[in-house]
């Protein structure tokens, strides 16, 4: 993944058609070996264009963590390739903050791994605090926040990393409703002021739509691309909406098809 | 109706304020005053039991002195300085015994955790060490190295640099997979991850360790001075002896209060407080109890 990462960036001369954000071609993964083995991916192929905001959607079992994993490069992938033009940070569900840090320490501490300097460090920890809004819990250790706010911290750790992609597996999937639709506007905000790809992982299709410029539907063992939807609903946009709900109707009217599949009479 | 940046941050923040919990916990008093008084009563009921022992006659007051002619002893010896040259002696030991002990068994946890093969090949032999009682190893100590500092040291350190390796293999054992994946996402490799991550994320368990390394040093060191006796060095272990030799009931019992208060006082004031802090700073106490 390196090699590949390191290619992509040599070869960046300015072309007319924009390199891809991120490109998947042909990627398969299988977890074990023999009968047992299962397709988590099966020759999947996709681009996500620089500065689009897509979302991936898909039943259990559609391997649409593996993705991201192999993407961030976490993971290999059995055969194929996956490249991201620039770097890659990943969110998971869990914040996965670190309790013996502060929160202004775990923004840090990324910051320190991309050995920026230790001038340079504390004034950037402040203003990407300040852009999730948590300046004044600078202090306070993970367990003193609620599960939103350490979201957020997760969140800003990961523009600490300045990736030119973001990768986001369920982050909200946790939260409850009323967080979650703050945290909708507020990362749709962030992504309109940074330029910023983000492919954003779940398996609420509303949140999908509310979110995405695209939306990729994702068939279930073995994970294959079954569709994709743009989505040319004006920002900002709110989730209760009938645009947002129709187009959700419909994305769900495919899943449900696929998940059919897998059933018995 | 389009959410403007201000009123966004308005309900973000608005959120924050009402999920984050308000008051403390109990007052500094309070709390002080319930973690003392149980100690306090445990501690009046054992002497109130021992007096009665000595009342009921079981044995004659100069095989088993009240705690009256004991405390007044103890006064004495402390007052002419008997007791606090042996336990400055006896301390000076037992702390360089347990830097050495944290020096050899942090090196050889950290290595046995990053290298597989010798995790195989020593790990089960680390706690085959802990196991072996420390007094088997003197007469061992004594032949390599005479009766000397360094016979007590070795001992010393045989017993509780186990447990301090356990505790930092047991920690990097328990640390959550969750974050060694961020550690790796954020960028961190080998040694960073080792540094930034892993070290940090066995802290609770490598002090458990201390603690644990601590009592045993503490007792092999108690072992080693009654057995290897150094001239013109009056320790507490020689305390012992001379007082047994004398059949000092009163002193006998005195120098083994000060072992007693000492053992307990490095174990609850050192790393009792250092292993408190580290869970309140994790959240792993409910601050309202």
């Amino acid at each position: 993944m390196t090699a590949t990462l390191t290619a992509t960036t040599l070869e960046s001369p300015p072309r007319p058609a924009p390199q891809p954000a991120l490109h998947a071609e042909e990627v398969s993964k299988v977890f074990g070996a023999g009968p047992a083995a299962v397709f988590a991916l099966d020759r999947l192929s996709l681009e996500v264009c620089p500065g689009e905001f897509v979302c991936v959607v898909g039943a259990s079992g559609c391997g649409k963590s593996t993705l991201l994993h192999m993407a961030a490069g976490l993971e290999a992938p059995t055969s194929g390739c996956i490249t991201v033009d620039g770097r890659s940070a990943l969110m998971f569900q869990d914040p996965a903050l670190f309790p013996w840090l502060t929160t202004a320490g775990n923004v840090d501490l990324a910051l320190r791994l991309q050995k920026v300097p230790r001038s340079a460090r504390r004034s950037r920890v402040a203003s990407l605090l300040e852009t999730v809004h948590l300046g004044e819990f600078a202090a306070k250790r993970p367990h003193e926040l609620s599960g939103g706010m350490r979201q957020r911290v997760a969140l800003a750790r990961a523009f600490a990393q300045d990736a030119d992609v973001l990768l986001m597996d369920e982050p909200f999937g946790a939260l409850d409703a009323m967080t979650r639709d703050l945290l909708h506007a507020e990362l749709e905000s962030l992504w309109g002021a940074l330029d910023l790809t983000i492919v954003f992982v779940t398996h609420n299709v509303r949140e999908a739509v509310r979110l995405a410029d695209r939306v990729f539907v994702l068939t279930s063992r073995p994970g294959r691309l079954a569709a994709s939807f743009d989505v040319p609903i004006p920002r900002p946009r709110r989730i209760e909406t009938p645009e947002v709900s129709a187009l959700a109707a419909e994305i769900t009217d495919r899943l449900r098809r696929e998940v059919r599949r897998h059933g018995h009479v | 109706m389009v959410m403007s940046e201000t009123t966004l941050r308005q309900e973000v923040t608005g959120l924050d304020t009402l999920e984050t919990p308000v008051g403390s916990g109990p007052s500094l008093g309070s709390r002080a005053w319930s973690a003392t008084w149980p100690k306090a009563a445990a501690l009046l009921l054992a002497l109130a039991g021992w007096q009665v022992v000595v009342w009921s006659g079981w044995r004659p007051t100069y095989v088993l002195p009240g705690p009256v002619t004991v405390f007044g002893e103890l006064g004495e010896r402390l007052g002419d300085g008997t007791l606090i040259t042996a336990a400055s002696i006896t301390l000076r030991r037992a702390l360089t015994g347990f830097a050495l002990a944290v020096l050899a068994g942090t090196v050889v946890g950290s290595l046995v955790t990053r290298i597989k093969v010798l995790r195989t090949a020593v790990g089960s032999l680390i706690t085959g060490v802990q196991t072996m009682p420390s007094i088997a190893w003197f007469p061992f100590a004594i032949l390599l190295f005479k009766l000397s500092e360094q016979a007590i040291l070795f001992v010393v350190v045989l017993g509780a640099a186990p447990a301090i390796a356990n505790g930092l293999i047991s920690g990097t054992d328990h640390i959550p997979p969750i974050y060694i994946r961020a550690g790796r996402v954020l960028g961190a490799r080998d040694l960073s991850l080792f540094r930034y991550v892993i070290l940090p994320a066995c802290l609770p368990s490598f002090v458990a360790g201390l603690k644990q390394g601590w009592s045993f040093a503490w007792r092999s060191l108690m072992a080693g001075e009654l057995l290897v006796i150094i001239a013109n060095r009056p320790s507490i272990g020689v305390q012992l002896q001379i007082a047994r030799e004398f059949a000092d009931a009163a002193g006998l019992l005195a120098t083994m209060i000060v072992i007693l208060c000492i053992g307990i006082a490095v174990d609850t004031l050192l790393f009792g407080s250092l292993d408190r802090l580290i869970r309140r700073r994790w959240g792993l106490i409910d601050t309202n109890t």
